[in-house]
């Protein structure tokens, strides 16, 4: 009990919510690095996973980067970005965090574009065809419209390793909520240290709801089922269908 | 980091040998200290849902919740409760590894054909004879594939530990790497922890055909 005490009263204490390490700050730096990567996460990824999905050329991109994407941890990633990134003089914090979200978000969204797309009934697109439908065309009416729940899911996928991510941003010192929570274990202020972790999880909580809501809203409703829980069966490709 | 300093000193990698082959062995042991805790939780909980179906969705809700929570967030959540220790990790560690590996674990037993369960009945099998001789090797594969990923996925996160105070190839990243300023240390534990995991992943694909001789000779 007193702990939640402490927990409050760092909370509702003044410099948390003005001043150079206030929450306002570094919950802005955590919503920055986190829209920037997704955004450029879906620059990259989605025509990628586009073109991979409609001509079925280079399939084994799709896979290789999901297989890949799971094997390299979070903290290697921006472990291996960070240097990298100081001798090109791009500097500390944010430009090195950002590249390795963008490079974690990548693999998700390909993946489940290409998979999204190719998982469209066949019948569908051989009668968008004869109906005299151009590739594109076939592309925007057929293919993405059927698939969207899947992309969405990728994107969900991304947009949740994004977030969570970014609170790692901290070591190599970007703005983020990770902040607390490193400099609560440096000083041992385990109110602080909570008091950052509550809000890197609540984040990610409101971050993977509000996506869960989108997936479900841009599958047409002719597409809705209830599948059953499915066994993760290859790194990469684990169903977060699980998730709340 | 100085600009004319080398980006890769190997003379510090070859001087470091021992110090790097011992966060090494620290990782792998986290890493299986975390599988093995977990699995034995995953499988017990496994037995109570196929006795009780009901279980099932309040146990995958329960252990999804756990895995949705980011694991700097998760590490810290505990702080308050246990320290900054081993304990704290491993805790966390094990919790993320229970969605996957229950979820694989019941999956692989809901797979057994309801033929060869009713065959084993007829032939007079009790529950635990039929669950150890007949329903376990054929939900094996769908179990190893859970521990592989199970595996994978803890290797990556053991590295995160480091930000807990644990001693593992996270730590040349963050303490000997990122803190001193020094790319070698970062590069180092970056790369070994890839390869750690890119090793357990092959390792469990080549467990997997071993203990599982009978789906290569079907595809043969």
């Amino acid at each position: 009990m007193e702990f939640l005490a402490d927990v409050i009263a760092w909370f509702t204490a003044p410099e948390q919510w003005a001043g150079r390490d206030s929450i306002p700050i570094h919950l802005g730096g955590h919503l920055a690095l986190s829209l920037l990567a997704l955004v450029g996460g879906l620059l990259v990824a989605l025509p990628i996973g586009i073109a991979i999905g409609h001509t079925g050329r280079g399939s084994f991109l799709a896979i290789g980067l999901s297989n890949v994407g799971r094997a390299i941890p979070s903290l290697a990633i921006l472990g291996i970005v960070f240097p990298i990134s100081l001798r090109l003089n791009l500097g500390f914090g944010f430009a090195p965090t950002l590249i390795a979200l963008i490079a974690l978000a990548i693999p998700p969204i390909v993946t489940n574009t290409y998979a999204a797309i190719r998982e469209v009934d066949r019948d569908l697109v051989e009668a968008g065809r004869g109906m005299g439908m151009g590739e594109l065309h076939l592309l925007a009416r057929v293919e993405l419209p059927v698939g969207a729940g899947l992309v969405m899911a990728g994107i969900r996928t991304a947009a949740v390793q994004v977030v969570a991510t970014a609170s790692l941003g901290a070591v190599i010192s970007a703005d983020c909520l990770g902040f607390f929570v490193l400099k609560g274990i440096a000083t041992q202020d385990d109110a602080q240290v909570f008091a950052g972790a509550l809000m890197i999880a609540a984040l990610s909580m409101v971050v993977e709801l509000s996506f869960a809501a989108l997936q479900r809203l841009v599958v047409s409703p002719g597409l809705r089922s209830d599948r059953g829980l499915t066994a993760f069966t290859e790194p990469g490709r684990v169903p977060r269908d699980a998730l709340p | 980091m100085t600009p004319d300093e080398p980006f890769i000193r190997w003379d510090w990698i070859v001087a470091n040998l021992d110090d790097i082959g011992e966060r090494t062995w620290e990782h792998v042991l986290m890493t299986v200290i975390a599988v093995v805790v977990g699995f034995a939780i995953s499988f017990a909980l496994s037995l109570l849902i196929v006795r009780w179906r009901r279980l099932y969705a309040p146990l995958i809700g329960a252990t999804g919740l756990l895995y949705a929570i980011p694991s700097l967030a998760l590490f810290a959540l505990l702080i308050p409760l246990t320290g900054v220790t081993l304990l704290t990790a491993e805790v966390a560690l094990v919790s993320y590894t229970l969605l996957i590996l229950l979820r694989n674990i019941v999956a692989g037993f809901d797979g057994v054909p309801r033929d060869v369960v009713e065959s084993a009945l007829g032939m007079g099998y009790g529950p635990w004879q039929l669950l150890w001789r007949v329903q376990l090797p054929l939900a094996l594969p769908t179990i190893v594939a859970g521990l592989r990923i199970a595996t994978v996925t803890t290797v990556g996160l053991v590295a995160v530990t480091a930000l807990i105070g644990q001693s593992n190839l996270g730590s040349l990243i963050v303490q000997r790497g990122i803190r001193a300023s020094f790319p070698t240390a970062i590069l180092v534990g970056a790369f070994g922890s890839v390869l750690l995991g890119v090793l357990a992943d092959v390792g469990f694909i080549a467990l997997q055909r071993r203990l599982t001789p009978w789906v290569q000779a079907r595809r043969g």
